[in-house]
């Protein structure tokens, strides 16, 4: 596949073996910026941490680009709807990035009611030599004051500040799973289970519904909302997705509501397979557009597939991602797992498709060799500038030294959120509370 | 005549391995309903669906509760059941399943 990998940093704080994780420090969002150099983390309790890709010095080469905390702040904090009795939980589901346009950054969080828009900038210069003001601040005593002066900026260490520019509340019955920036830098949409809600991203007392799937009568609910996104280059267009497993593809300029879709994309299913779990595997927890647009990528609990914006009638391509799970599905349904919704990611060449395992693994398929790799992401396995070893799960027949049984996967570890960078082969992997970054070790030895 | 009968005998065989070969979900499914026979016939249909639309805690209702108080009058109040916090019609949470309160916000390991 020519992709090694090394590991390249570790939290600062690791938790301890032995002292029980704190649920609120559950990563459950990652995503790189559109340059690649930051790469934010939400997480359950509500915090947005930001790191940012140290610039390659040629003093050190080794240290090539190392990713540090650049900014931490609350993004959400637990709130409760009183005529519900419902407590709207922190957790930060999804962070987008909008294009930089100026010094500034800017990023959208939300939770599962409320998305945020939050503008970073530095400061790093102070001006100094005020004539009404002391060093301290205090007002002078003017009597002494004889002399004007014009203040000058002074460096300062680097203060990055965050603050929240835009609030957009109450746009939402059901929990919020995804927010997608349009192409136009201008709007954006958020998707619930039910509806799909497009904003301007200054305007934050109105929205326009654009997708209604609610029936009239509850009891016909047949198909959720899971996922949905605006199409990287037309920003006319987007997609969603459902929990039967089906895509579609909708174009704003056809009708204010989208209801109609204009491309269904869904695969035939054969009725001499279908089982209580059919439905349930077929739900798709992620789609992402190609960086070229021309596809789109699809993750279900089994599988990863590749369409074709032209081709509605089934995928180009499936990938298994651990189909041994299949002989499973009973204990599975019983203890949850079977309704964990793992992410999906494209590399900045659309070759390479990525998503997370159980047992801390993730997968990686390369669209043009076919072949495929199993990683883990452990601190036992990630030792820093060490090179990721392929793991394999045996399902019983040969077993070689290092393969895990099927049995003996830890289906607490599952690495539901991974990112990778818009242009390098530098990854984010999300395990439970920890967060790692892979890099291409064959990349940086062509600097 | 034997060998006939012979013959259909291993087809019926192999007919019952492919379907264990082929399908191991269906072995799975089968697995499921024998534990829990009284399943839904809708798997992926309304209750399941409904019970993800109503994520959340529901915490005491004192209008609920007391609703459902003069509506019981001698039965018993039903309890939460310990595990599940599926919400269903006849639950009405009492104060003593209320969750502990959130522990307060600290900053995330992550920033160092």
């Amino acid at each position: 596949m020519g992709l090694l990998f090394l590991s390249k940093h570790l939290p600062v704080k690791e938790s301890q073996p032995g002292v029980p994780k704190t649920p609120a420090d559950i990563i459950s969002t990652v995503e790189f910026n559109h340059t690649g150099e930051l790469l934010a983390t939400g997480d359950k309790g509500g915090r947005v941490v930001i790191f940012q890709r140290e610039p390659e010095s040629k003093n050190a080469p080794h240290s090539q680009g190392e990713y540090d905390v650049y900014s931490t702040f609350q993004s959400h904090e637990p709130e409760f709807d009183y005529l519900k009795s419902l407590e709207i939980e922190e957790k930060i589901n999804k962070i987008k990035w909008l294009p930089q346009q100026n010094a500034a950054h800017s990023l959208l969080s939300t939770n599962d009611k409320t998305i945020k828009l939050w503008k970073i900038t530095e400061r790093d210069k102070r001006p100094e030599g005020y004539n009404l003001k002391d060093e301290e601040g205090k007002l002078k005593d003017l009597s002494t004051v004889t002399s004007l002066q014009v203040p000058v900026l002074k460096p300062m260490d680097l203060m990055v500040e965050v603050s929240p520019r835009r609030i957009f509340a109450n746009g939402h019955t059901y929990h919020i799973n995804s927010i997608s920036v349009n192409s136009d830098c201008e709007t954006y949409m958020s998707a619930d289970d039910l509806r799909i809600n497009l904003w301007h991203l200054a305007i934050t007392d109105r929205s326009f519904n654009i997708v209604d799937i609610k029936p009239a009568n509850m009891e016909d609910l047949t198909e959720v909302i899971t996922a949905s996104e605006f199409h990287p280059h037309h920003c006319n267009l987007f997609v969603y997705s459902s929990s039967k497993g089906s895509l579609r593809l909708c174009d704003m300029r056809a009708a204010a509501l989208c209801d109609k879709h204009s491309k269904l994309f869904e695969e035939p299913e054969d009725p001499s397979n279908r089982s209580f779990f059919s439905e349930i595997i077929s739900s798709v927890s992620d789609v992402k557009f190609s960086h070229s647009g021309r596809y789109m990528l699809t993750r279900d609990y089994l599988t990863v597939k590749v369409w074709d914006l032209n081709m509605e009638a089934r995928p180009i391509e499936t990938y298994q991602v651990h189909d041994y799970l299949r002989s499973k599905l009973c204990s599975l349904y019983e203890n949850d797992c079977i309704f964990d919704k793992f992410e999906c990611a494209w590399n900045g060449s659309d070759s390479v498709i990525m998503t997370g395992a159980y047992n801390n693994f993730f997968r990686m398929f390369d669209r043009n060799t076919k072949r495929d790799v199993t990683l883990e992401a452990s601190r036992e396995s990630s030792k820093p500038r060490a090179v990721l070893k392929p793991r394999r799960v045996c399902v019983g027949g040969k077993r070689r030294r290092d393969d895990i049984s099927v049995d003996s996967l830890d289906f607490t570890k599952k690495i539901l959120h991974t990112a990778w960078h818009p242009a390098e082969n530098i990854i984010a992997i999300a395990a439970t509370n920890n967060l790692y970054i892979f890099q291409d070790k064959v990349n940086s030895d062509m600097h | 005549i034997n060998s006939e009968i012979h013959d259909f005998c291993h087809l019926k065989e192999s007919k019952e391995m492919e379907d264990k070969v082929t399908s191991p979900e269906k072995a799975e499914e089968a697995k499921l309903k024998a534990r829990y026979p009284h399943l839904g016939q809708k798997p992926g249909g309304s209750d399941f669906l409904r019970k993800r639309l109503q994520k959340g805690q529901k915490y005491f209702d004192s209008g609920d509760y007391n609703m459902a108080k003069a509506k019981m009058k001698n039965k018993q109040l039903p309890a939460a059941a310990p595990d599940k916090t599926e919400v269903t019609g006849d639950h009405i949470p009492t104060p003593q399943d209320l969750p502990q309160r959130k522990p307060s916000l600290v900053a995330s390991k992550l920033a160092g």
